[in-house]
């Protein structure tokens, strides 16, 4: 240490003056609480910055140990400037910090507050004098895409690393974010060591993985297939019955599946429960035909994927189910089609009993939001549409059509003129009309899937894909159990606020979606106190941003955060992954291993020929082994032939005898 | 192929010499017992599969043209056959014109015609046809004869008595080492003295080689009395070195065309050196009392004027007609070799030349012509991309085309767009030898790359001089799979179309040019390659791997998982539980995944933080993390693509 610093004094003796002390008081006075007495310790006086010689000049102590090179870069350091001022892009700055691997913090200043801003950056750049440098960058001057209300930034010395611009509200603060990041930096390091050589143990463990089933469903059918399916009301279809089978129920419903496939046997497990649920329902006969069985049927009846559930009408043709593949949805869908969609109504009465959820018998357990087609004369182009997107939505949707001659009072009572839509929500106790302008059949299925959407809907694994459709934010809340009046009558509030939409207001119930505490975990990394209201940019950018739990849930104080989270104002919780969905593990490289058992296979030439430098073992410089190969196979078939069997070559062996002959007179 | 001309409606008429189809089958085999086997039953009703095992039936939509109804016979009688064939003519309402014998065939240029000109043929009438497209399909029924001194006392295969008790207390030659020499040496092995069979080659089992051209093993009883000290016996020997003498009481001689050209023929027998004279242990010094030519068929060429250019193949498929891997004439545009004399494709490899492997073939020509000259692309089916591993397996677990014609015929995935919303298409058993030319010869797309799913036994495994028997022949364990032995599926990737160049300069003994990625399923002993985790996981992940992306399924709740917390989703979610089709799952099946430890139940764990300590396998708890967590690209695994 002694020697460092002399060495250091010969080079810098012209420009600072060394001092060496073992004077214990003089330690003492030095300041430092726990002085280590049996090292040394270096200080830099700034003695020549001072401006009362009365006081003590301000020390910054070499925190390394004491080598020439610490030596040279505390010196160095002490030299540059206590803060740089910039007028550039702060990407281009660099500074004597940054060279020397220090981070280069930036105080972002403005014209009205400069004065004030240069003081903090001072303060802060004594504070954090040997350890990071201090900018002051003035906004004014340069154009930054950031925040307006950041006020510091920090630049990394690491290359690529893009500068963070935060916003902090003491200075303390400044010099912990550089203390630990410092601190972060230096475990980050010894982690790095430590997880490369963890990353390569995972390699190998998942090298080893690669055989270990990963697909949720094939690995739960599988763990399942030594239970035998109580399939005793479901028919097995042949090539043999299955024409017949088709004429025998009013229905029949027909699930197409291949018995090695997981997919569709997690399906026939929920179609085993369905036929359980329609167990003696009249004219419904369920049954299923195995395409690995029965290829031909499952070709002609164009099933090209499993499962595929199709339902057939007695001499109709058939309709393919198109839903979730869950018993409830599957028995509902069932069920709905075995009505007409849309049914027609003759009388005015029927029209009202329908509205007030008075259906054909076979539906008595629906109690789904229905509609009701309003029409009269006029707009017949307007009936066929609506029938024809009753076709499409057959099974999903309670459609009824009513025509309208009798002096138009259905209209007049629900106020809406024909061709009208009349709603008919929970069970008829609210009835909304809604006239209907659009025309064409797809437009009029899309408008009925539009109102059928609940204004503040609990959101559930089964009805999500709904609401995904609409392609817009979510503000969800999330709760433990239902929500309290208070907190729905506010959201319904403000889902019904504004006509037009323009987040999907819903609240999650945990106690019945439980896999929304995985969601909160990933948006939170715990779970945070419920009820908690998230909005989450699922469509665009995936911003996840907690409503302050502080606050209460109230229509007005949900607004004007919305407000703020427009306007940019508040930092997200965390933002959703964008990565693609990569291979869960590798796969085997049969390629590589032909090549590495088969060297001289030629497999490389075909494609690239410069491509493999030396790839060719030496042995084999003129041209493939292959052929080398032949003729010695082929010599060796020749030298397998007994002799005296073989015919071949019996002529010059006929020749040779002679010589023969004479070795053996020799002998 | 009348059939299929018939299916889609075409003009086209078949020329029949004989009086009814099938006249081969009228006459041979010989001793009247097809080889083909004819399994009436296998456990499966899956009407494709059974097919793999059915070696006679033709390709129809008719289920009574199924040859199990026609015989109970494992090996069936010959005549059955021709019954067979007259039925699938008159059932089907073939248009065959009988009694046709096309003795010329030649060509008119046209610039109107399809190919540049019309084919001319002449019958036995002098009458006149003119066609656009010539279909061969005339086999190979010209018998090989070799011309020796003294084979003027050669019977042939196609005369010889067939009725044992001619050849009683005879000794008799056979020339020839095929299924039809062994036929023959089989019909009179009782009662014969001994039996010798003469050939070029050593005998080639097709137990050993894979090859139903080779000796099977219904035809083997001589190779048993020959092993057996029987007096019976094989001897390798080229033909055009031998020379037969009869002698005064009638008996045959051997002896060798060296002798005859050396000494005198005129001087009768006695002055003819035979072997034994100076070699006195000579192998077959025994007289015979006849010799029978076996030798095979070859390709009638005579028919065709010169400006044909039909040639004979070079080496040992020189009783073929040469053609291009399309089966199109190398001489001839236009000209398509059908059948039997089609052979030359996949002579001594795969089935093309016999029934259950020509029926296929003749369906892919079929399908060329359809495209080339009706503009009717290559039949095909879309899917979605979370089907590719599905419709690999059903294929490969039944299609009978790609099982019989191995490495010839294959079934091709085009991947039509790019992640995430991809499909792609799937074209069955298409030529793999005119693979560099798909777009062309099939109207279809190959913009984004291409699976090619085929059939191989293993590279080393089968040949005449293999001991196919060995201990551990059979490889079990999935990471091995490309040592397997027995057929099994092979899929290569291709992230472009191979050039005409790779398939030329493609290395020896493979069917096609290095792909940027293999997979073999491993060989299966049932041929069931449906095994959850030895066969369908490893091709997903190959699938997976090739395609970058994701192609697990996912129950609903996984979905609605992923759609909260990760911007985009995987395959299955996106296609199914996005469009409202998710698999919900049983709850039973729910329980299964969570304790595979493959799907988190929410509802028993302790909120505050991660699961405990409990997890039984660390791996598995793992796999979990990586679902719940976003995934990490594998970045080793993308470093090991590229090199």
């Amino acid at each position: 240490e002694h020697r460092a610093v002399m060495e250091a004094a010969f080079v810098y003796g012209t420009i600072h003056q060394f001092v060496l002390t073992t004077e214990a008081a003089l330690l003492k006075a030095t300041g430092s609480d726990d002085p280590d007495v049996s090292s040394a310790w270096l200080l830099f006086c700034h003695c020549q910055r001072a401006t009362d010689p009365a006081q003590p000049c301000r020390r910054t102590a070499l925190a390394q140990p004491l080598t020439l090179l610490n030596i040279h870069r505390h010196l160095k350091l002490m030299g540059a400037p206590l803060v740089t001022e910039v007028a550039e892009d702060p990407e281009k700055v660099s500074t004597v910090h940054l060279q020397l691997g220090l981070p280069l913090v930036f105080i972002l200043s403005q014209r009205e507050t400069y004065e004030a801003d240069r003081r903090t950056a001072e303060f802060v750049a004594w504070q954090l004098l040997g350890k990071a440098g201090v900018a002051l960058l003035s906004r004014d001057l340069v154009d930054l895409n950031v925040l307006h209300r950041s006020n510091v930034a920090l630049k990394t010395p690491d290359e690529g690393m893009p500068i963070q611009y935060l916003v902090l509200e003491d200075t303390d603060e400044v010099i912990t974010l550089v203390e630990d990041k410092n601190k972060v930096k230096q475990i980050q390091e010894d982690e790095e060591k430590e997880e490369e050589e963890e990353e390569e143990d995972e390699d190998e463990k998942e090298s080893n993985n690669q055989d270990i089933q990963d697909d949720q469903v094939v690995e739960a059918v599988s763990r399942d297939k030594k239970r035998e399916l109580p399939l005793e009301q479901v028919l097995v279809l042949t090539e043999e019955n299955f024409h017949s089978s088709l004429s025998e129920a009013a229905q029949t419903v027909v699930l197409f599946y291949a018995s090695w496939e997981a997919v569709s046997l997690a399906v026939l497990r929920s179609y085993s429960e369905v036929a359980d649920h329609l167990k003696g329902t009249p004219g419904v006969l369920l049954s299923r035909v195995n395409c690995w069985d029965w290829p031909g049927i499952c070709t002609q009846e164009n099933v090209t994927q499993f499962p595929t559930i199709k339902i057939y009408g007695k001499g109709e043709k058939s309709v393919t189910y198109d839903g979730m593949w869950g018993t409830e949805e599957l028995t509902s869908f069932i069920i709905l089609s075995r009505v007409s969609c849309p049914l027609k109504l003759a009388t005015m009465d029927e029209a009202e009993g329908y509205l007030r959820g008075e259906f054909p018998p076979e539906l008595s357990s629906h109690h789904h939001t229905s509609l009701l087609g309003v029409f009269s004369t006029a707009t017949s182009e307007a009936r066929e549409a609506f029938e024809e997107a009753g076709n499409i939505l057959s099974g999903h949707v309670m459609m009824g059509t009513y025509f309208e001659d009798d002096g138009l009072a259905l209209s007049r009572k629900y106020s809406v003129s024909p061709p009208a839509l009349l709603l008919a929500r929970s069970g008829g106790r609210s009835v909304e009309g809604i006239s209907l302008s659009k025309q064409s059949v797809q437009d009029m299925v899309q408008m009925i899937r539009y109102e059928l959407l609940d204004i503040f809907p609990e959101i559930t694994v089964q009805n999500l894909p709904q609401y995904l459709q609409l392609t817009k934010p979510f503000l969800i809340l999330f709760s433990d159990g239902d929500i309290s009046q208070m907190e729905s009558k506010e959201m319904l509030k403000l889902a019904k606020g504004r006509p037009q939409q323009a987040f999907v207001a819903c609240w999650l119930n945990l106690k019945k979606t439980p896999v929304g505490y995985g969601i909160l975990r990933t948006y939170f990394a715990a779970v945070p106190s419920l009820p908690v209201l998230v909005w989450v940019n699922l469509h665009a950018g995936g911003q996840v941003f907690q409503f302050p739990p502080e606050q209460s849930i109230t229509e007005v104080n949900i607004l004007s955060w919305l407000e703020k989270l427009q306007a940019g104002l508040e930092t997200p919780s965390c933002t959703l992954s964008e990565e693609d969905w990569k291979p869960p593990l590798p796969a085997y490289d049969f390629l590589q291993m032909m090549e590495a058992a088969v060297p001289e296979l030629p497999l490389h030439t075909s494609h690239h020929p410069g491509d493999m430098p030396a790839q060719h073992p030496p042995e084999s410089p003129g041209g493939d082994t292959a052929t080398r190969e032949e003729p010695s196979q082929e010599s060796m078939a020749g030298k397998a032939g007994s002799p005296g069997r073989d015919l071949r070559g019996t002529a010059p062996r006929l020749a040779a005898r002679e010589k023969q002959g004479r070795r053996h007179s020799e002998l | 192929a009348a059939y299929f001309l018939q299916q889609a409606g075409r003009d086209y008429v078949v020329f029949e010499r004989s009086h009814a189809p099938g006249s081969f089958f009228a006459l041979y085999p010989r001793h009247r017992k097809l080889i083909s086997i004819n399994k009436q039953y296998t456990g499966k009703s899956n009407s494709e599969f059974n097919l793999r095992h059915d070696w006679n039936s033709l390709l129809s939509h008719d289920r009574r043209l199924l040859f199990r109804h026609y015989s109970r016979d494992f090996f069936p009688h010959a005549d059955t056959m021709v019954r067979y064939l007259e039925d699938f003519a008159s059932l089907l309402e073939l248009r065959v014109q009988y009694n046709t014998a096309i003795i010329h065939v030649t060509l008119e240029r046209n610039e109107q015609a399809w190919n540049g000109h019309y084919f001319l043929l002449t019958d036995q009438d002098r009458k006149n046809y003119k066609c656009s497209s010539l279909l061969v399909a005339t086999g190979t029924w010209v018998p090989n004869v070799v011309n020796f001194p003294g084979s003027e006392y050669v019977e042939g295969y196609e005369t010889v008595s067939i009725n044992p008790e001619d050849f009683a207390g005879q000794t008799v030659l056979i020339l020839g080492r095929g299924n039809s020499a062994f036929e023959t040496a089989e019909n009179i092995l009782g009662v014969t003295n001994f039996i010798h069979m003469v050939s070029r080659s050593r005998v080639r089992l097709s137990w050993a080689t894979h090859y139903v051209g080779d000796l099977r093993a219904i035809n083997n009883g001589l190779l048993d009395t020959y092993q057996l000290k029987s007096l019976d016996g094989l001897l390798e020997g080229d033909l055009e070195d031998l020379a037969i003498v009869k002698d005064k009481k009638g008996k045959l001689h051997i002896t060798l065309r060296f002798y005859l050209e050396n000494g005198n023929i005129s001087a009768g027998i006695d002055s003819i050196t035979l072997p034994q004279d100076e070699l006195d242990n000579f192998a077959t010094r025994a007289p015979y009392d006849r010799v029978i030519r076996c030798l095979g068929w070859k390709f009638d060429f005579s028919i065709y004027n010169r400006s044909l250019r039909m040639m004979p193949g070079k080496g040992n498929i020189k009783k073929y007609p040469q053609i291009k891997p399309s089966y199109e004439s190398r001489g001839t545009r236009g000209l398509f070799v059908l059948g039997t004399a089609s052979h030359s494709v996949d002579f001594r490899k795969s089935a093309g030349g016999f029934i259950h492997g020509f029926r296929y073939t003749t369906r892919a020509v079929h399908r060329l012509l359809e495209n080339r000259h009706h503009g009717v692309p290559w039949p095909s089916t879309v899917y979605p991309i979370t089907q590719l591993t599905n419709s690999i397996i059903k294929r490969v677990n039944e299609a009978s085309g790609l099982y019989q014609m191995f490495s010839v015929l294959a079934d091709i995935i085009l991947l039509r767009e790019l992640l995430p919303k991809s499909a792609f298409e799937y074209l069955e058993e298409y030529p793999t030898g005119v693979l560099a030319e798909l777009e062309m010869q099939t109207g279809r797309k190959a913009p984004n790359g291409l699976f090619v799913i085929i059939m191989e036994y293993g590279r080393n495994f089968s040949g005449a001089d293999k001991d196919v028997f060995y201990y551990n022949r059979a490889v079990g364990e999935a990471q091995h799979a490309w040592q397997s032995n027995f057929l099994h599926p092979v899929i290569y990737y291709y992230k472009r179309l191979p050039t005409e160049r790779e398939m030329k300069l493609r290395p020896p003994e493979w069917p096609l040019p290095r792909p940027d990625a293999i997979h073999h399923i491993v060989e299966d002993f049932l041929t069931d390659w449906t095994a959850p985790n030895a066969h369908i996981l490893p091709l997903r992940r190959f699938l997976e791997n090739c395609l970058s992306t994701d192609l697990r399924s996912f129950f609903a709740e996984s979905c609605f998982l992923f759609a909260f917390t990760h911007q985009k989703l995987p395959p299955f979610c996106q296609q199914g539980y996005v469009r409202m089709q998710g698999l919900v799952g049983s709850e039973g099946l729910r329980r299964h995944a969570v304790q595979a430890g493959l799907l988190q139940d929410y509802t028993l764990t302790d909120f505050s933080g991660d699961r405990p300590p409990d997890s039984h396998d660390r791996s598995r708890d793992q796999l979990l993390r990586d679902q719940v967590i976003p995934v990490r690209p594998l970045q080793h695994l993308v470093k090991a693509k590229d090199e």
